[in-house]
């Protein structure tokens, strides 16, 4: 035994230390605990040195800066010149709103504004990893944080405390590939979870293929999982398509654009109701939407239209026959009793009295046959076969004759509740 | 065998015994890896390729030339990334011990002072870190994360890049006894 271990020490020494490693990591994830004991060790040995860091790099950096800025200040100049035109343009516009776009300070307003209670922290230091999206931050047990808190921004939510030490704090990213998140879309209200992908987008999964996701559709945290009060923005979705059994919808995150710098822990949260109809980010402001002139600007005139077809002139005696009958066309059930074509002027005249079948004249008789075979309306169909004679000939005096409205101006039923929704404020941002 | 290669497998000064470090240097220096890594990358994201923590690891392991010290030193290295990420403890620790013992090991039979071994050992240990550590996340933890060869042997080429200097620096603190 003696001489095994001396031939063989290194290997030996080698199989315990990893054995021992093994054994560590097994029972961290058999019993879900962590050993804090060499945590704690690691984070009060580095942490503070990041803090310093961090404090040095905050009161030396601008100096650094203001030099090298004036090595290149020429090319730099010239490139100032450019962008300060564009900028000139967004800055009307953002003139307002720019007056809280300072990061702490739109910090503090969105803390005042919140019904939550947080914690204002700055992010100081990543994580190891090769995979893992996580930060450290200079708030810890201390300042009342805790495990599981969640971390936002005004813009949307960050991640998750995982790991709470007495000045500071383990946040573990919505990028990261073990994130997860329970999260509604704005529109539909369909419920989904979010998961990190380990890059700048998130997968919104466990979303049925027959569930209706629009890109640019906005998602809000659900507060299923008790970690994320209901109602703080996610993000926005980038991509949607079906998947073998679940939706794949991509989601950019809202709260991590231009990175990630400050940020509140939410120590106290309070579920809030998904704005209804609203952009997620406060800082945009929208328009009414343009007013549709050409649907506005056509005259209710009494006088009927130029017919150019035959097609329009068979679809303006079926609409005479049906108003002359206290008939509207395309209402009432299959199968209910249809207007009596045979008292149509032009179909009576051509149609002898004893014979009814034998029509003299084929051009009326053929379009005669063709209510009785399907009572429906021909709009649509008559539009698509002749659209350059639909487009100008406005409608008849009956403007909610469903007839008029499907001749005239395309599918109504479609444009009508689209109305309604232009007239709310869009659920995407301006940018979009 | 030529007489280069000959020349490669004598022994060298980067592990002669006489060379030590201060023991002061042995827990800054690391402590410096660690440090960089997490704080450098908030501000260079390109530089997050670099792992500096296994570099200081390879270093002492051919510096010294001894297989225990080495797999102790790669495991508290190792030990000091997991706390600072928040996978379970001992994933990086095995990792990195089994870099320090085989480091050590192979620095008994090659000429480690040449740099083009040294740029060969450290792009391959760095993709053997990177291969094992993928590995261990899929087998201990289920994690199914992607494993990226090409990505992976790129950055292996920086970090052996990185490499060649970096150990120039770390051998001007060791002290001759």
């Amino acid at each position: 035994m003696d001489f095994f271990l001396s031939r063989y020490r290194n290997l030996t020494v080698l199989l315990i230390v990893i054995a021992a490693q093994l054994l560590l990591i097994a029972y961290q994830v058999k019993s879900n605990k962590d050993v804090p004991m060499i945590r704690v060790w690691a984070v009060t040995a580095v942490t503070p040195a990041e803090q310093m860091l961090e404090i040095v790099r905050h009161y030396t950096w601008g100096f650094v800066e203001d030099y090298f800025v004036l090595l290149g200040v020429r090319s730099e100049n010239d490139k100032l010149k450019h962008e300060n035109g564009e900028l000139k343009i967004q800055n009307n516009y953002l003139k307002s709103e720019l007056s809280t776009a300072d990061r702490a300070q739109a910090l503090s307003v969105f803390q005042a504004h919140s019904p939550s209670t947080t914690v204002a922290a700055r992010v100081i230091g990543n994580g190891t990893g090769a995979n893992s999206k996580v930060v450290f931050v200079d708030r810890g047990s201390a300042s009342g944080v805790e495990n599981g808190m969640a971390v936002v921004t005004p813009d949307g939510i960050v991640g998750k405390v995982v790991d709470a030490y007495l000045t500071s704090s383990l946040v573990m990213l919505i990028t990261d590939p073990t994130f997860a998140a329970g999260v509604v879309s704005q529109k539909n209200h369909v419920h989904g979870t979010l998961k990190g992908q380990g890059h700048s987008e998130c997968l919104v999964d466990y979303v049925q293929n027959e569930e209706p996701v629009d890109v640019g559709e906005w998602f809000y945290t659900s507060g299923d999982d008790r970690i994320f009060p209901k109602g703080f923005p996610v993000g926005q979705v980038r991509a949607a398509r079906n998947g073998k059994t679940f939706k794949e919808i991509y989601v950019a995150p809202s709260g991590m654009q231009g990175g990630v710098e400050e940020v509140l822990i939410v120590v106290q949260g309070v579920h809030q109701e998904i704005p209804e109809g609203q952009i997620a980010s406060p800082g945009y402001k929208l328009l009414s939407p343009p007013v549709d002139t050409a649907a506005d600007a056509q005259p209710a005139s009494a006088a009927p239209p130029t017919l150019a077809t035959d097609a329009d002139r068979l679809r303006q005696m079926y609409k005479q026959a049906g108003e002359e009958q206290k008939h509207t066309f395309g209402e009432g059930i299959p199968g209910s009793k249809p207007p009596d074509f045979t008292k149509i002027p032009g179909i009576r005249a051509a149609v002898p009295a004893g014979n009814p079948t034998a029509p003299t004249s084929t051009a009326p008789a053929q379009p005669a046959a063709a209510p009785n075979a399907s009572p429906k309306p021909p709009g649509p169909t008559q539009a698509n076969a002749a659209p350059a004679t639909t487009a100008k000939p406005k409608p008849a005096p009956s403007a909610a004759s469903p007839i008029g409205d499907t001749g005239e101006s395309g599918p109504p039923k479609s444009a009508a509740p689209a109305a309604p929704a232009q007239s709310s404020p869009a659920p995407t941002p301006p940018n979009q | 065998m030529t007489e280069y290669t000959e020349h490669l497998m004598i022994n060298t000064p980067r592990r002669d015994a006489a060379d030590k470090f201060r023991y002061v240097w042995l827990i800054i220096v690391p402590l410096l890896a660690i440090i960089s890594q997490v704080y450098i990358p908030r501000f260079f994201s390109f530089l997050a390729y670099l792992e500096l923590p296994l570099l200081v690891t390879i270093h002492f392991a051919l510096s010294r030339g001894a297989p225990i010290p080495a797999l102790l030193y790669g495991m508290c290295i190792g030990l000091a990334q997991d706390s600072l990420s928040h996978q379970p403890i001992g994933m990086f620790g095995i990792v990195k011990t089994l870099v320090g013992y085989f480091a050590a090991t192979v620095s008994l039979r090659f000429e480690v002072e040449n740099p083009v071994v040294t740029f060969i050992l450290s792009f391959f240990f760095y993709f053997f870190h990177q291969f094992l550590y993928w590995v261990l996340t899929r087998a201990l933890l289920g994690e199914s994360v992607g494993f990226d060869a090409q990505q992976t042997l790129m950055f292996g080429l920086l970090n052996a890049a990185v490499a060649l200097p970096l150990f120039r620096v770390l051998d001007k603190l060791k002290v001759a006894q």
